[in-house]
């Protein structure tokens, strides 16, 4: 006899197919059916209430992020899924798989305007990978099956199912469904053995290759493979923002970040190799600064899985387009042992000259104000480097990714693309969900902080782990920076009143401190990873500090300035 | 850089709001779209695009790359003039009235190679197919008599030069890997 369930029902079971255990969300109107089925399935399916629907996506981001699984948001229609297009479009830009479900009207009333309507699809479009509207419960299983395949598969990215309410309501025969395969699609390219003899040959032959590291590594979980790559042909290599942990910091190749806040010699270096060697990664414009000047002495080889980054910012000499776990495992396969010693060393005189003029006085000042690079450098020592690094974005972020180190794989949660304030804490939450055995630190301002501060609500209720670090310079920090820097020193509307954290924190029974001497550092960032579950340490810091070294806009990698004087 | 008059023929799967995606592409990269024809292809569920603009070779690289990258857009190419067969087609409503005063405007009918398709004491109906160019030449002459009513032309059509296709060989490719 047939068994006929609710399309919200198929919706649970189908999410139960896929291996998921925990989503966050936020319940509406229009997805009430769906929330009504989860109660029943709320053993299985961990649901996470957030404070915000923005919340639930960038939660969603940093359980991606730092499990390699794909992150579920649920909201309702209307408002809700237009609370989750700022996530989704982070999710995009920086390769993220997500699978957001909203609820919609009734298919019987779409298109009148109805209560709680947008055109959700239309909105979604241009910033995920997939958009698919459900309108019967017939298509629950196969619209859900292939949402995971597409947001997990070939270059992962978000995707957005729009569940019309008499799609969860009506009754359905369930088969599960398994999409692994659709013909207008392929994932995974293949390059041929020419291609992968031609790059092993160049690299073969080249006398001073760099390779630059994105976060392709760390998706296609190609890091050892990398790391045989490198020490093989003993190639020197850099990570971009976002690749930073696919290779660890103390690895003797590893040269230091790149862009426009990355590290003097991987950054004048790659304007003199000869050989540069791309590696899941697209040439954002802050890694290259002026496309013009970048490296143009070198033979360029760009190893990665989308096709459609092969000569869009930067044209190059051999695209190996395909998955880099295989492709770096081919290439090794064909190089020969040899060494760069000389090349390498050239890497020394930059890092000293940055190491004495930018690092050492940012993480190591004798006197003056708390700095927030000493404060991100304490932290990562004393967890041992083992910590996962989450930031908001500005000053916070670069001080918290310059001056961290990663001894792990998926140990960066950070908005690259987007860019996104507001991103870190809940992006935070979602990552101790996404990797509880770990320590959760975040670095975030006080401008960034406020932008989803009500995510102080879903801490307090999940007790969620999440050492929050806060840099409170009273301004919003980078753009202050560059208003200084490039508009003299005209600072609108960038101090910043604040509130008292601290009795905030106390409101949700989060325990704090705040610490403004250096004396008082080392002990409280101790008190911090001793208590557990939440913590915030409030650290005011100099107001005016700058992030350095950096590649002014439009400046060449070579022309990176050390200091500012104003 | 030059820019060149490019034709792209694209093919997706039929489904609903794909050419939304595709057009998408096209104005984020503000390149404005010439002309544009949507139907179903030879192939059963499979839809063509033919899609006109003028931009550079490395432009019309990216737009077809980034379409491609849609999940349901199964091809999309770029060709100049000489590597297809192109047609388009155009309907001109003209005043019969003006046309009986002015014996200049059947001759100039004739000349084009135009059909009429429909005469009233009102209006008639020329219909003519061919390049862009034959279509604008024979507009213009007859607007210049002050005989149009109405004009009308169609996105170009096109098909590839080449002898092998494309579109069968990806999809025989694809169905091998199908599990």
């Amino acid at each position: 006899m047939k068994q006929l369930i609710t399309g919200a029902e198929a919706l649970m079971r189908s999410l139960e197919a896929e291996g998921v255990d925990v989503l966050f969300g936020y319940p509406g109107g229009a997805i009430m059916p769906t929330y009504d089925a989860l109660y029943d399935h709320r053993e299985r399916l961990h649901h996470i209430l957030v404070r915000h629907e923005q919340g639930a996506v960038h939660a969603a981001q940093g359980y991606a992020r730092v499990s390699g699984r794909v992150g579920v948001a649920i909201a309702t229609s209307g408002p809700g899924a237009m609370n989750t297009v700022t996530g989704i479009a982070d999710a995009m830009i920086d390769s993220t798989p997500l699978v957001v479900i909203c609820g919609q009207v009734d298919a019987a009333v779409m298109g009148t305007d109805a209560f709680q309507e947008v055109d959700v699809i239309g909105v979604a479009q241009p910033i995920t990978k997939w958009a698919y509207q459900i309108r019967r419960p017939q298509d629950v299983a196969w619209a859900v099956s292939r949402a995971f395949y597409i947001a997990r598969s070939g270059r992962p990215g978000p995707v957005v199912l729009d569940f019309a309410k008499n799609a969860q309501t009506g009754l359905v025969d369930y088969e599960p469904a398994h999409v692994d395969f659709i013909r207008s699609y392929r994932p995974v390219p293949v390059p041929s053995d020419d291609v992968i003899r031609q790059a092993a040959d160049m690299i073969n032959h080249s006398q001073r290759p760099l390779v630059l590291v994105g976060q392709g590594v760390e998706l296609g979980e190609a890091q050892a493979e990398l790391q045989q790559f490198l020490e093989l042909a003993d190639l020197p290599a850099a990570c971009t923002l976002l690749g930073l942990s696919a290779l660890p910091s103390a690895h003797r190749l590893n040269m230091g970040m790149l862009g426009m806040h990355g590290n003097l010699a991987p950054n004048v270096m790659t304007n003199q190799c000869d050989l540069l060697i791309a590696v899941g990664m697209r040439f954002d414009d802050r890694v290259t600064g002026n496309v013009q000047t970048y490296a143009r002495q070198a033979k360029i080889i760009h190893f990665d899985i989308d096709p459609s980054e092969i000569n869009k910012n930067i044209s190059v000499d051999l695209a190996v387009v395909g998955n880099c776990k295989q492709t770096l495992a081919r290439v090794t396969a064909l190089l020969h042992e040899a060494r760069h010693d000389e090349w390498i060393s050239a890497f020394r005189p930059l890092w000293d000259k940055e190491n004495e003029r930018v690092i050492r006085p940012a993480t190591q000042p004798a006197e003056g104000p708390l700095l927030m690079g000493e404060v991100v450098s304490r932290v990562s020592e004393a967890t041992n480097h083992q910590a996962v690094l989450v930031t908001d974005v500005g000053q916070n972020q670069m001080f918290g990714c310059r001056y961290f180190r990663y001894s792990q794989p998926r140990s960066v949660v950070t908005s690259g693309g987007c860019g996104t304030m507001g991103f870190g804490l809940p992006a935070a939450i979602g990552a101790t969900f996404g990797a509880p055995e770990r320590t959760v630190c975040l670095f975030v301002g006080d401008g960034g902080l406020q932008m989803t501060l009500q995510e102080f609500g879903t801490i307090m209720e999940q007790h969620s782990p999440v050492k929050i670090i806060l840099l409170n310079n009273n301004f919003l920090g980078n753009v202050r920076q560059w208003q200084q820097m490039f508009f003299h020193r005209r600072y609108s509307f960038t101090p910043m009143l604040n509130p008292d954290y601290e009795r905030i924190a106390s409101a949700y029974g989060i325990p704090s401190q705040t610490v403004t001497e250096r004396s008082q550092l080392d002990e409280a960032i101790r008190r911090m990873l001793a208590t557990p579950g939440p913590y915030l340490l409030q650290c005011g810091v100099k107001e005016e500090d700058n992030v350095m070294p950096m590649i002014p806009l439009g400046a060449s990698v070579d022309e990176m300035m050390l200091e500012f004087k104003d | 850089m030059e820019t060149k008059f490019y034709t792209m023929l694209i093919y997706s799967e039929n489904f609903a709001g794909i050419l939304n995606q595709i057009t998408a592409v096209f104005t984020r990269r503000q390149v404005n779209i010439e002309s544009l024809n949507v139907c179903a292809s030879s192939t059963p569920g499979v839809h063509k695009y033919t899609i006109t603009c003028n931009c550079t070779e490395e432009m019309a690289k990216m737009l077809t790359k980034q379409i491609e990258k849609k999940i349901d857009v199964l091809q999309a190419h770029y060709f100049t003039d000489d590597e297809i067969f192109i047609m388009e087609a155009c309907l001109i409503k003209l005043s019969t009235p003006v046309m009986m005063r002015n014996a200049e405007v059947s001759r100039i009918v004739r000349h084009h190679d135009a059909h009429m398709t429909e005469v009233n004491p009102t209006y008639c109906i020329v219909e003519k197919k061919g390049r862009t160019d034959d279509i604008l030449s024979l507009f213009e002459e007859l607007n210049s008599k002050g005989a149009v009513l109405q004009f009308v032309r169609s996105g170009r059509i096109a098909v590839t030069r080449s002898t092998t296709e494309r579109l069968d060989q990806y999809l025989e490719e694809m169905e091998k890997m199908r599990k």
